[in-house]
Parts: C-alpha cells; sequence; structure tokens
C-alpha cells in the first residue's frame, strides 16, 4: 500500500495531492530558509495565523454577491490580505513601538487568530454557512481535493519557487548581513518585504494540504535541518528545498496509504523525523561529529602536552593523560617514557622549539597566527623552509 | 436584564474569564519584558498533545488527568526546546518552531487515530475552549450567592480558576525581588547570587500552569491573546513595573467582560440572533486596546524617545 503511495499508484486524488505536497514542500524548504537566516523564522507564526480571518472575510463576501463562498481561490485572496496586514502591524509595532518584535508577533497571531474564530462562528450560524467546512483550513484537508485546486496549489509553489530563484542573491546577503547588504547598494526593507512576501505565497498555497496551524512547520523545520549539513549559504537553500519536498512527498504518500492519517500532521512529523536524524548524525554540525570532534581535539592537547612534559623531564600526575600515553606504548606504567616516548617526546619539543622561533621572525608572521600548539610545523612548512629554520635554531643554541 | 437571567447564563463564565485573563496576564508582564513573549505561543500548542495522551493514558476526559497531562507536555516542550538549541546551536525561535508543531501535529495524529467519538475532545475545542457552557444552573437571581445549595452547583472550573489565579498572585509576591532583578539585569542577579536559571524555568512553568488552567476554560486563543497583549498595552502605558502590571490587569478585566459582553449580547444588538466566540471575541478586544494604547500610549516609544 505504502509502496503503491510512494509510485503514484493510489489513484487520481492522492496522486494530485503527492504531488502538491512535493512542490508545496519544495517552495516552503527553499523560502523558509531565507526567514531562518534572517532570524525571523517565528514572523511566519503570525503570518499564518492571520489568514484566519481573511478566510472568513473572503467567504462573507463571496456569499453576499450571490457567489459560492466556498470557491478556493476566493477563499486565498481573501486570507492573503489580511496575513499581509498582520505582517505589517508585526512590522509597524515593531518599529513604531518600544515592544519587541516577539511580543509584535504574538500579539498579531492570537488577536487576528481570534477576530478569525468570531467570523467563523459567524458564518456557521449562517444558512449557506452550514456546510461551508472552513475549518478544515485549519488543519488542512485533502480529501476531495479538485484538480483545479491542485493545480493552483502547484503553480502557486512554481510561482514561488521561480521567484525564490530569481531572488536568492540579495535575499541571502540581506540574511546573513543586513548592513553590508545596505552599504553594497541594496534596498534591505524592500527586499525584506520580497522575502515576507514569498512566505506569505507559501503559507496561503499551504492552507489546503497542511492548514494554518501546522504550515510554519513546513518554513522553518527544512531550513533548520538543512544547516546541520553545510556551512555554504548556497548548499542550505538546496538541501532546504529538498528535505521540504521529501516530507511534503513521502507524508502525503504515507497519509494516502492508510485511513485516519491526515496529511497536514504527517508531513509535519515526516520533516520532524528528518530533522532529529540530522540532529543526531549530520556529518557537519550534527549534536554526535561534534561530540566526536570534541573528544578528537581533548585528545590531540591531552597527548601534546604530555609529550611535552615527558621532554621536560616533569612528571605525569593526569589520568587521562597517563592513560593516553601509556596505550599508544609511549609511558611505562610507572609514568617514565619508552625508547618511543623518548623520541616523540623529543620531536614535539623540536617542533615547540620552531615554533617559537618562527614567531620571532616577522617574514613569518602569517604563519605564525596559525600557532594553536597542536600542529606540528612540518605540516604547514616546506622542507626547505624546515631546513633554513633548523639551522637557525642550531646558530641559536651554539 | 435581570438577575434571574444573568446570574446562572453570564455571571459565572465572565468571571472565569476575568480569572483566566489576569491569571494569563500576570506572568505575561514578565514573558513580554524578557522577550520571550513566544513560549506562551509554544505552551499553549503543546496542550493538545498533552491533554489526548492524558485521555488515551486514562480513557476520561475528567480535569485532573487532562490539566497534568498538558502540564507534562509543557514541561517537556521547555526541555525540548532548550535541548534542540544547546544540541543544535540554533536561534530559540527556530528551535521553538521546531519542537511546537512537531508536537501540536503529533498530538492531532494521535486524536485523529484514536476513538474520541463518544467524548467532547477535538481540536476546535481545543482552540476555541468552551466559556459559553460554562454556565450555572442552579441560580436564580443575584440571592443564589448567598445560597449554599446553589453555590454548590458552580461550574468546577470557577473555583479551579480562582485557585491558580490566587497561587501565582501568592508567587509573583513571593518571588517579586528576585524576579524583578532578574528580568531587568541578570547579570546584577546573578552577582547577588540569585538563581537566574531556575527563575527563570520557574517563571514558564507559572505560564504553564496558568495556560494549562486557562485552557481547560477558555481555550488557548484566550490564553495567547492574554499572555501578550494586555502585557504589551501595559507597557506602553508606563515605565514603572508595578504600574504595568496593574494596567495589564486592568486591560485583562476590561478584555474579559467587554468580550464577552459583545460576544453574547452584541449580535441581538445588530438584529442577529445568534451569538458569536466569546474566546474570538474576547482576543479580539484585547487587540483593539493594545492597538488604541500603541496609538496613543503615552510611552509608547519608550525611554529613549
Amino acid at each position: 500500500m505504502l509502496w503503491q503511495a510512494l509510485t503514484l499508484q493510489l489513484g487520481y486524488n492522492a496522486t494530485l495531492v503527492t504531488l502538491g505536497a512535493l512542490l508545496l514542500g519544495v517552495a516552503a524548504g527553499g523560502t523558509g530558509t531565507f526567514l531562518f537566516l534572517r532570524k525571523r523564522a517565528l514572523v511566519s507564526d503570525a503570518i499564518s495565523h492571520a489568514t484566519l480571518p481573511g478566510v472568513g472575510l473572503a467567504f462573507l463576501v463571496m456569499v453576499a454577491l450571490g457567489g459560492d463562498g466556498r470557491n478556493l481561490a476566493g477563499l486565498l485572496f481573501g486570507s492573503a490580505i489580511t496575513a499581509w496586514l498582520g505582517l505589517l502591524t508585526v512590522q509597524w509595532l515593531n518599529k513604531h513601538t518600544r515592544l519587541s518584535e516577539d511580543s509584535a508577533i504574538g500579539a498579531v497571531l492570537s488577536v487576528f487568530f481570534g477576530a478569525g474564530v468570531v467570523l467563523l462562528t459567524v458564518i456557521q450560524t449562517m444558512s449557506q454557512g452550514r456546510q461551508a467546512g472552513l475549518d478544515s483550513l485549519l488543519l488542512g484537508s485533502t480529501a476531495g481535493m479538485l484538480f483545479s485546486d491542485a493545480a493552483m496549489i502547484a503553480a502557486g509553489g512554481a510561482v514561488v519557487l521561480a521567484l525564490a530563484l530569481l531572488f536568492r542573491r540579495p535575499m541571502t546577503l540581506v540574511a546573513f548581513d543586513a548592513n553590508y547588504a545596505a552599504a553594497n547598494g541594496l534596498n534591505v526593507s524592500r527586499i525584506d518585504l520580497l522575502t515576507m512576501g514569498l512566505v506569505l505565497a507559501v503559507t496561503v498555497v499551504g492552507l489546503k494540504i497542511v492548514g494554518l496551524i501546522l504550515i510554519v512547520a513546513l518554513l522553518i523545520i527544512p531550513p533548520v535541518t538543512a544547516r546541520f549539513w553545510t556551512d555554504r549559504a548556497e548548499e542550505v537553500w538546496l538541501i532546504s528545498g529538498a528535505i521540504g519536498g521529501a516530507a511534503g512527498y513521502l507524508g502525503a504518500a504515507i497519509s494516502a496509504s492508510a485511513p485516519n492519517l491526515p496529511t497536514g500532521p504527517i508531513i509535519v512529523l515526516v520533516a520532524f523525523a528528518l530533522f532529529t536524524v540530522s540532529l543526531f548524525f549530520a556529518p557537519a554540525r550534527g549534536a554526535l561529529s561534534s561530540v566526536l570532534r570534541h573528544r578528537r581535539f581533548q585528545r590531540h592537547v591531552h597527548r601534546r602536552q604530555g609529550l611535552l612534559a615527558l621532554a621536560n623531564g616533569l612528571p605525569i600526575y593526569e589520568r587521562y593523560t597517563m592513560r593516553l600515553l601509556s596505550q599508544e606504548g609511549l609511558i611505562r606504567p610507572d609514568g617514565v617514557a619508552t625508547k618511543i616516548g623518548e623520541r616523540q617526546a623529543a620531536s614535539a619539543m623540536q617542533d615547540e622549539h620552531r615554533w617559537r622561533l618562527l614567531r620571532e621572525m616577522p617574514a613569518h608572521e602569517d604563519i605564525a597566527a596559525r600557532y594553536d600548539g597542536l600542529s606540528g610545523l612540518e605540516t604547514i612548512l616546506t622542507k626547505d623552509q624546515l631546513r633554513d629554520l633548523d639551522a637557525k635554531l642550531a646558530e641559536g643554541k651554539t | 436584564m435581570s438577575g434571574a437571567e444573568f446570574v446562572p447564563l453570564s455571571l459565572t463564565p465572565m468571571l472565569i474569564g476575568v480569572f483566566a485573563a489576569i491569571a494569563c496576564a500576570l506572568p505575561g508582564n514578565f514573558l513580554v519584558l524578557r522577550k520571550q513573549a513566544l513560549i506562551g505561543d509554544a505552551i499553549s500548542h503543546v496542550v493538545l498533545p498533552g491533554i489526548v495522551v492524558a485521555f488515551l493514558v486514562t480513557g476520561s476526559v475528567a480535569a485532573g488527568p487532562m490539566m497534568l497531562g498538558a502540564a507534562a507536555a509543557a514541561l517537556v516542550a521547555v526541555v525540548l526546546i532548550e535541548l534542540i538549541r544547546r544540541l543544535g546551536k540554533i536561534e530559540t525561535g527556530a528551535a521553538m518552531g521546531v519542537t511546537f508543531t512537531a508536537l501540536f501535529a503529533g498530538g492531532v495524529l494521535l486524536l485523529e487515530r484514536s476513538d474520541t467519538s463518544r467524548v467532547h475532545l477535538d481540536v476546535e475545542h481545543a482552540l476555541m475552549g468552551n466559556l459559553e457552557s460554562l454556565i450555572w444552573l442552579d441560580a436564580t437571581g443575584w440571592h443564589s450567592l448567598l445560597d449554599p445549595q446553589a453555590l454548590a452547583g458552580l461550574p468546577n472550573e470557577l473555583l479551579r480558576m480562582a485557585i491558580v489565579l490566587l497561587f501565582i498572585v501568592t508567587l509573583m509576591f513571593v518571588f517579586w525581588r528576585p524576579l524583578k532583578i532578574a528580568t531587568f539585569d541578570e547579570g546584577f542577579a546573578h552577582g547577588l547570587g540569585i538563581p537566574t536559571n531556575a527563575i527563570g524555568l520557574g517563571l514558564v512553568m507559572t505560564a504553564a500552569i496558568a495556560a494549562v488552567a486557562a485552557f481547560d476554560a477558555v481555550g488557548s486563543i484566550i490564553v495567547i491573546a492574554m499572555f501578550i497583549c494586555p502585557p504589551a498595552a501595559a507597557r506602553l502605558m508606563t515605565d514603572h513595573l508595578k504600574a504595568q502590571i496593574w494596567w495589564s490587569v486592568g486591560f485583562a478585566t476590561l478584555s474579559a467582560i467587554l468580550g464577552y459582553v459583545l460576544a453574547g449580547y452584541g449580535p441581538l444588538w445588530i438584529g442577529r440572533s445568534d451569538s458569536v466566540s466569546a474566546a474570538g471575541m474576547i482576543a479580539t478586544v484585547s487587540g483593539v486596546i493594545l492597538a488604541l494604547a500603541a496609538l496613543a500610549g503615552p510611552r509608547r516609544k519608550g525611554l529613549t524617545a
């Protein structure tokens, strides 16, 4: 069943939803990257909650004009308008009052959502509103999705993706260093507005599939996950889009493979699973690799300091150092250096002497800056340079 | 309106609304000042998985297990956020976004997978509460307030909310000084030997208790709105912490009463028959108050302006 879902063989509707979720995920992951790098991830929470009153108003207006209140395009248009208002309110509060951005976000999201709930209760008491099912936009609902809905979601996702690709350079620059971007002649506030506009578009497009409460997850989790895998902005962008797309595709497929598996929450949980795996096991910045890197560093320091102590004829008391040295056969259990130990201690000592001399030579200033008390100079200098250095060392001694 | 109608139908929901609003606004003052306003948002989202798990474990929707489950979920969320922030070296906002959405998604999934058809447990209820249904059927008028038999029929939520409010007020009195110093100058507080980390965690847990108790009665929208809007509006009125707290209590009370009245009676005034969501209206009113304060509050620009 799951296999059939993954290979898009579960029928028309499931295929539509899965492809729509894939595109939505890629668009959200890509766009969310700029938001995350700009350290404003939770602004999207305000935007998504602020869509609710727009949905209600759009329904009321469409019914008042004699149309079908459930027209998805109309509902999404309305939601975009109030979401935009919500975003402007956050920025206005942040700029013109002493309130910080987090207070502004919280105020906007709760108030707009509350107003939306009031409108929903109004609609529920209307005769036309009883079957409106607007509350399905809270958590998303993919059952009985129309082809026109799916086409709109796919087209929306594609447009967002294209815009994000087109403007990725200025948006990345602003996300990393707004002052530098401004000094380079970029209009920071306009680019911020563009980023937010794309986020808003993703939110609106995602309402039908993921719902307004969980859409922020698709904007936040993929970039945070991608950040564990790389330190390069362009790669974060690509990986984040891939993770978002994978979460959308897998989530929608899993949800289609059995009853009672709501699409939105499953997509979010797949994304979270990818996040958890990356948090621990990603090679670049994962927790496990950090621990290993730290341990390796610790071992280097202890080994080096132990060897220097041996060379200076000082006794070693530190347990970890003793264990390390005796494991490598460099000292005997009573702490006296073995033959190999003496040789290595001497070479460590010689390295320290070389470094000390090097630091006094203005010509090698840039190399001297790389002294960390760990790496041997022979890994940095050429053989000729080492020979010159050793010659100077010998001069100094005589 | 006569007492015979007002006391049984509107007095208790109104009082519960006021108590819930104040209980959330009090810790909200410090959350806003410490730039942790969104912790309230995160907590109110994770309440849902908490109560769903509590329901699955106990099989009932009794208040006790629900509140325990919600409190446990809040604690799990706070720990997870901190863990992800430290392990992954990512900023708090993103860590929060990852945590509460994932937990909320888990809650919705559990709810869909389990058989909750015989009990009243769904996402809408969690969001919007059921303030309107907390009526006092045993009352017949104002004199019922002195009638022990009628008083026994008061909704449980009223007593619970009052106790939680009292608890929070007591905590604030007891920890006033360390809390104040730790909020405004963490380094100085540290120098005085105040355990700032414990104070921070205690504040968040207090907020969680307020959120969980209020959530049971009024839904999570009010909780987030009351954590942030009254304290934020109060912050625009004054530079003094004590005055700010009094303002926020006033704003919270005003929002609760005005919001309830507008939701219950407003539609009647404009000739419609059905009331609208009281929770939504209370949040909306608090937003209007904040908007007025932001436009005209005497200290809206802060000290530098």
